[in-house]
C-alpha cells in the first residue's frame, strides 16, 4: 500500500535522475509558493515547463506557459509532473500524464505539500511510476543536497564522507 | 525502507557536521567571516528573496553557527533551530513572531530570576505582558489563558532547582487553547528531557550552560518542532499573513513546517540582530560532543551530594527532585527517568548569615552566577541571581533567604562532599 515515509535514497534517486519537470498549476505571482518552487528548480538547472491555463502565452523563467500537459510539444521528454492543484483535481492530471507522457520518459508523479490523492497515486504506481505526495521537491532538494543545512534545519543526514 | 535513525551519542557528535567541503577538515572550521560572495546577480536575488538558502551575511547565517543549529535541532527532535547571543535573547526570539502589543504569555512562577524580571518588567516595553501561575495547578494555567494569550512558557527542570514541570499536562492545555508551549530546557538538556516529544512546540536553551558545559561563552537557541499549524487561527499573523517586508510573502504557506525557523532568521535575526558569533558556536560544538557523558556524571554526583546533605544535621532540607523523598519523585520517574539534573538548593540551619558564610568558605565550589559548568558552583540566590525579586517572588521561585544553590560538576564526588562538609562546619560553628 501507499506509504508517505519516503526514504532519502528514494527521493535522492528521483531528484538526481530527473531533468525536465512539468509544473502543473504554477503561478506567475512571485510570492506564491508554486513560483518559489519553480524558480528554485530552474536555478538548480532543471528544465521547468510551466502549465497553467490562466497564464497561457506568458513566460516563466524562459519557458512559455502552456494551457495543459497535452500542449507540451510531442518530441519533448518529460521526467516528472509536479502538481500544484487541489487534491480533488489531481486524478485527471495524472490520467493525462500517463496517457501522453509515459512513452516520453515520464518516471515520477509528484504532489506538493497538502496535495494527497490515493486513487491517483495507485494509478501512477500501477503504471510503474514513482509517486511522492504531500512533499515539496524544493524542500527535499534543499534538505538532501545540503542547502537546508546552511540555515540550521534538521536534515537527518549523517555522513563522514567528503 | 525508511532512512535509519541514529542514537543520541552518535548525533551529539555528527548531526549537522560534515568534513569541510573546501579542505576536508574533519573538525568544523570556525568561519570567521562577515559576508559571502554571490555566484552571480541571479543567485544574490534568489537568496534575498528567500527562494534559495545560502549565506549572505553573518548576522543572518554562518556555516559554523549553522552546524550548531542543526545539531541542537536534531538532539531536540525539532525541524530547525536559530541560535542567538544568549538564553535571554532566545526567549525574546521565541516570543517575537508570536506576540503583538496587547498580547500576553502565561508563565510558570518557577523560573530563573532573570527570566522572571524579563517577563514581569522588560517585555512590557513591547506592549506584551505575562501572567504568572503555579504550574502544579493545571486548572489555574487553563484559567490564565485568555483570547490574547499567544504562548505558555515554563522551564523543564526549573532554576534554582527542585522542581520538575509536568510538560505533557501543560502541553495539553496549550494544545486545547491552540497556542504553542515554549519550554526552556536549559537545566535538563536534550539528554535528560525532550520537550517536543511531550508536546512542546518550541524549545529554548541557554547554550551557556550544559550544552557548552565548560563556562566559556554565552549563547542561546530556539528550536522549532515544526508541528504547529500557524494558519489554523488568526492568532499568529506574523507567520500566517502576508509579510510586508517580503513583498507580502506568507511564511507558513511558503515554508510549511520550516516557517518558524525561516522567520527567526529572515525577520528575527535580521531586525533584532541578537546573533551568535562563530567562535562561540565553536566552543559550544566542542561541548556538545560529550553532552551525554557529562550529564550522566552530573546527575550521578548530584544524587550523591543531595543524599549526603539531606542526612546532615546542619541542613534543614534539600530540594533536589532526584531524591526519593522529593514531592516530585513520581513525576521524575515518569517524565525525567534519566535524572532530575544537577542543580538544586538546600536550606542551612542559621539562615541568611550561615548561607553567606558557607559560600565564603568553600574551596572547590566556585562562587559564581552560573550553572551547568563542569566545575561545581555555589551561589546564594536571594542575594544574587534572584535579588531583583521581592521576598514572595523569591519564595515562589524556590530562592528564599535561607537557601544556597548548588550546580554540581563532574569532579570526584568525595572531594565535593568533603568541601561542603568543611564549609558547613565553618558556617554553623
Amino acid at each position: 500500500m501507499f506509504n508517505q515515509n519516503y526514504s532519502d535514497t528514494y527521493l535522492r534517486g528521483i531528484l538526481t535522475s530527473t531533468k525536465t519537470i512539468a509544473a502543473v498549476g504554477v503561478s506567475t505571482n512571485p510570492i506564491r509558493p508554486s513560483y518559489f518552487v519553480a524558480r528554485y528548480l530552474s536555478l538548480k538547472h532543471y528544465r521547468v515547463l510551466p502549465v497553467n491555463p490562466a497564464y497561457t502565452g506568458q513566460n516563466l523563467f524562459g519557458e512559455g506557459i502552456l494551457p495543459a500537459l497535452k500542449d507540451i510539444p510531442g518530441e519533448m521528454r518529460v521526467d516528472m509532473v509536479d502538481i500544484f492543484r487541489r487534491s480533488d483535481q489531481v486524478l485527471p492530471i495524472v490520467e493525462e500524464a500517463i496517457d501522453l507522457l509515459l512513452p516520453r520518459g515520464l518516471r515520477t508523479i509528484w504532489m506538493q505539500i497538502g496535495v494527497i490523492n490515493q486513487d491517483a497515486a495507485r494509478l501512477a504506481e500501477s503504471a510503474g511510476l514513482n509517486v511522492v505526495m504531500n512533499r515539496c521537491p524544493k524542500i527535499e532538494h534543499q534538505r538532501l543536497f545540503g542547502e537546508l543545512r546552511k540555515a540550521g534545519f534538521n536534515t537527518g543526514i549523517i555522513s563522514s564522507k567528503l | 525502507m525508511n532512512t535509519p535513525t541514529f542514537g543520541f551519542d552518535t548525533l551529539q557528535i555528527h548531526a549537522g557536521a560534515r568534513p569541510d567541503p573546501a579542505t576536508g577538515a574533519r573538525q568544523t572550521p570556525i568561519y570567521q567571516t562577515t559576508a559571502y560572495v554571490f555566484r552571480d546577480a541571479d543567485h544574490a536575488a534568489a537568496l534575498f528573496n528567500l527562494q534559495e538558502v545560502g549565506y549572505i551575511y553573518s548576522r543572518l547565517t554562518n556555516p559554523t553557527v549553522a552546524v550548531l543549529q542543526e545539531r541542537v535541532a536534531t538532539l531536540e527532535g525539532g525541524a530547525g533551530a536559530v541560535c542567538c547571543s544568549s538564553g535571554h535573547a532566545a526567549q525574546i526570539m521565541a516570543l517575537f513572531p508570536l506576540m503583538r502589543p496587547g498580547d500576553n504569555v502565561v508563565v510558570s512562577t518557577r523560573l530563573y530570576g532573570g527570566s522572571i524580571t524579563q517577563f514581569s518588567q522588560t517585555i512590557k516595553r513591547f506592549g506584551w505582558s505575562a501572567s504568572f501561575v503555579d504550574f502544579d495547578d493545571i486548572d489555574a494555567v487553563k484559567a490564565a489563558v485568555d483570547e490574547d494569550t499567544k504562548a505558555i512558557f515554563c522551564e523543564s527542570i526549573s532554576n534554582p532547582g527542585g522542581y520538575l514541570t509536568d510538560i505533557p499536562a501543560v502541553a495539553e492545555v496549550a494544545n486545547a487553547a491552540g497556542i504553542p508551549l515554549i519550554v526552556d530546557n536549559t537545566l535538563a538538556s536534550p539528554y535528560l528531557c525532550k520537550p517536543i516529544e511531550m508536546g512542546a512546540t518550541l524549545v529554548v536553551h541557554s547554550l551557556t550552560k550544559y550544552l557548552t558545559g565548560n563556562g566559556t561563552v554565552t549563547g542561546g537557541v530556539v528550536v522549532d518542532s515544526g508541528n504547529f499549524d500557524w494558519s489554523a487561527s488568526d492568532k499568529f499573523p506574523s507567520l500566517s499573513q502576508p509579510e510586508p517586508a517580503y513583498h507580502g510573502l506568507k511564511f507558513h504557506e511558503t515554508f510549511g513546517n520550516l516557517a518558524f525557523t525561516f522567520h527567526g532568521i529572515a525577520i528575527g535575526l535580521r531586525d533584532l540582530g541578537m546573533t551568535l558569533n562563530p567562535q562561540a558556536a565553536h566552543y559550544t560544538l566542542m561541548g556538545i560532543e560529550t553532552l551525554s557523558l557529562r550529564m550522566q556524571r552530573h546527575v550521578e554526583n548530584a544524587e550523591k551530594v543531595a543524599a549526603w546533605l539531606e542526612a546532615d544535621p546542619r541542613v534543614d532540607y534539600v530540594t533536589y527532585a532526584g531524591l526519593p523523598s522529593s514531592n516530585y519523585a513520581t513525576r521524575k520517574a515518569a517524565i525525567y527517568p534519566k535524572g532530575a539534573g544537577a542543580l538544586f538548593t538546600f536550606a542551612v540551619k542559621g539562615g541568611y548569615a550561615a548561607c553567606v558564610k558557607l559560600v565564603d568558605n568553600v574551596e572547590i565550589f566556585s562562587h559564581v552566577a552560573n550553572l551547568g559548568d563542569t566545575r561545581s558552583l555555589i551561589i546564594h540566590s536571594a542575594s544574587t541571581t534572584h535579588r531583583q525579586l521581592n521576598p514572595e517572588q523569591q519564595e515562589a521561585a524556590g530562592a528564599g533567604a535561607n537557601v544556597v544553590r548548588l550546580s554540581i560538576g563532574i569532579e570526584d564526588v568525595d572531594d565535593l562532599i568533603r568541601d561542603l562538609d568543611q564549609a558547613l562546619a565553618a558556617a554553623t560553628s
